[in-house]
């Protein structure tokens, strides 16, 4: 493989989303977000949910929702391992809508057994999912 | 000899078992289909798990995480997925049975965790302690099912209810084979990295010192209650194509039966319906001798 090239796999638990050599991406760490190219120093991260863009090096973009995971970053490839991850035009923008209202009715009205931290996270996601499928 | 209309009776009535296996069979065959193609999807994202945690404990040694830390066995759980219906040969009489034998053969208390209604009903009948059951999970389990359970299990187990956690299913070989397995799932033992991974390293001639992002002890936290998900989710999913391909065979071998059993009583039917014939002839022609 040649030395400006990274090779990306972004799995999730149910299939392989995206599978390419690829020159960099950008994704949100749990520490922060942080850009990367080929021959980046041996990493393994926590991912937060948000936006992640891959470039490919010949003008491609493309753009992707991650909900969280992993990321492991060695010699040169790199595996996202995300809880979700769509591509752009593969998010359902009308489940993402009702899941931030399902999510905001149920911290709106807290209950004792609410468990808070769950809620707010599906709020995150759903608003990360809407805001990338809206930015088109 | 049974009646004409007996056997006429019984031929309709096999017939439409026969269509009945044989519509269940298709059903099996197309569910087995998307449930194999389900295996497949989940193996890339466990394997990548397991690298990344080959890698890790290899680095750090001895975690002092709790999910691998071995403690004095008192109490063990049992996960046993089994299927949620019959009909689908010795699918859940091998996997309940396996898992009979490994708690009767070990020596400390078991309890049982339920995955699948036939498990859970095997494990009632005999008295056995049922901790939580998961029935109905459907033909296309999600990821979310497994993590439902797993966080279950992992809090019984950080808990210290339990010092060690079994997981019994069939492990998906063909639509043919399945075998039973039982698999440790905790305390999660270290992990020898891969020997691929061993041999891409010194191609690229230098060994990975991996930095951890915010720390090695969170990475874990995370990543070792991951890795249990998976195990789970992964097990269900193989257990549905076991599931759905034992039926597969089992529906086949059904209608088979069926339409042999159809060929059988149309020859008898035929030859009684001939040998009634014949005697209507004899009786017409003794009676038109008679009155010559």
């Amino acid at each position: 493989m040649s030395d400006n090239r990274i090779s990306l796999d972004i799995v999730t638990p149910e299939k392989n989303v995206f599978s390419a050599d690829v020159y960099y991406f950008h994704i949100p760490t749990t520490s922060g977000s942080i850009g990367v190219y080929p021959r980046h120093t041996p990493i393994v991260s926590g991912l937060d949910v948000g936006e992640m863009t891959i470039d490919d090096g010949s003008g491609n973009k493309e753009t992707l929702f991650v909900g969280g995971g992993f990321l492991e970053v060695g010699g040169s490839k790199a595996v996202v391992l995300a809880k979700s991850a769509e591509k752009r035009e593969d998010i359902d923008v009308e489940r993402a809508e009702k899941a931030k209202e399902r999510a905001e009715q149920r911290l709106a009205n807290r209950t004792d057994d609410l468990d808070v931290a769950r809620a707010e996270a599906a709020l995150k996601r759903a608003i990360q999912r809407i805001k990338i499928a809206k930015n088109a | 000899m049974a009646s004409m209309n007996d056997i006429r009776r019984s031929i309709s009535s096999i017939e439409s078992t026969g269509q009945i296996t044989k519509a269940m069979k298709m059903v099996a065959s197309s569910k087995l289909r998307r449930a194999q193609s389900a295996v497949v999807a989940a193996r890339p994202y466990a394997e990548k798990v397991r690298e990344v945690l080959g890698s890790l404990s290899n680095e750090s040694g001895a975690s002092s995480n709790p999910l691998m830390e071995v403690r004095e066995v008192k109490k063990v759980l049992y996960i046993i997925v089994s299927a949620d219906s019959g009909l689908c040969g010795g699918f859940n009489a091998n996997v309940t049975k396996e898992c009979e034998r490994a708690i009767k053969a070990n020596e400390h208390e078991c309890d049982v965790v339920a995955v699948g209604k036939r498990g859970r009903d095997f494990f009632r009948k005999r008295g056995y302690n049922l901790v939580s059951e998961y029935i109905e999970i459907g033909d296309t389990p999600t990821f979310a099912t497994g993590k439902t359970i797993a966080q279950d299990v992992i809090k019984r187990y950080i808990e210290g209810e339990y010092d060690e956690v079994h997981l019994v299913y069939s492990v998906f070989k063909s639509a043919l084979s399945n075998t039973p397995t039982d698999v440790k799932v905790l305390p999660i033992e270290a992990l020898p990295a891969e020997e691929k991974a061993g041999e891409e390293k010194e191609e690229q001639g230098f060994s990975l010192t991996y930095s951890f992002e915010p720390s090695e002890e969170e990475v874990l936290d995370v990543l070792l209650p991951a890795y249990v998900e998976t195990l789970i989710y992964a097990a269900i999913l193989e257990s549905k194509a076991s599931e759905h391909g034992s039926r597969m065979t089992a529906m086949s071998a059904a209608t088979d039966n069926a339409m042999e059993l159809i060929q059988s009583l149309t020859l008898t039917l035929n030859r009684a319906r001939q040998a009634a014939i014949t005697t209507e002839i004899n009786e017409i022609v003794g009676g038109a001798a008679a009155l010559e």
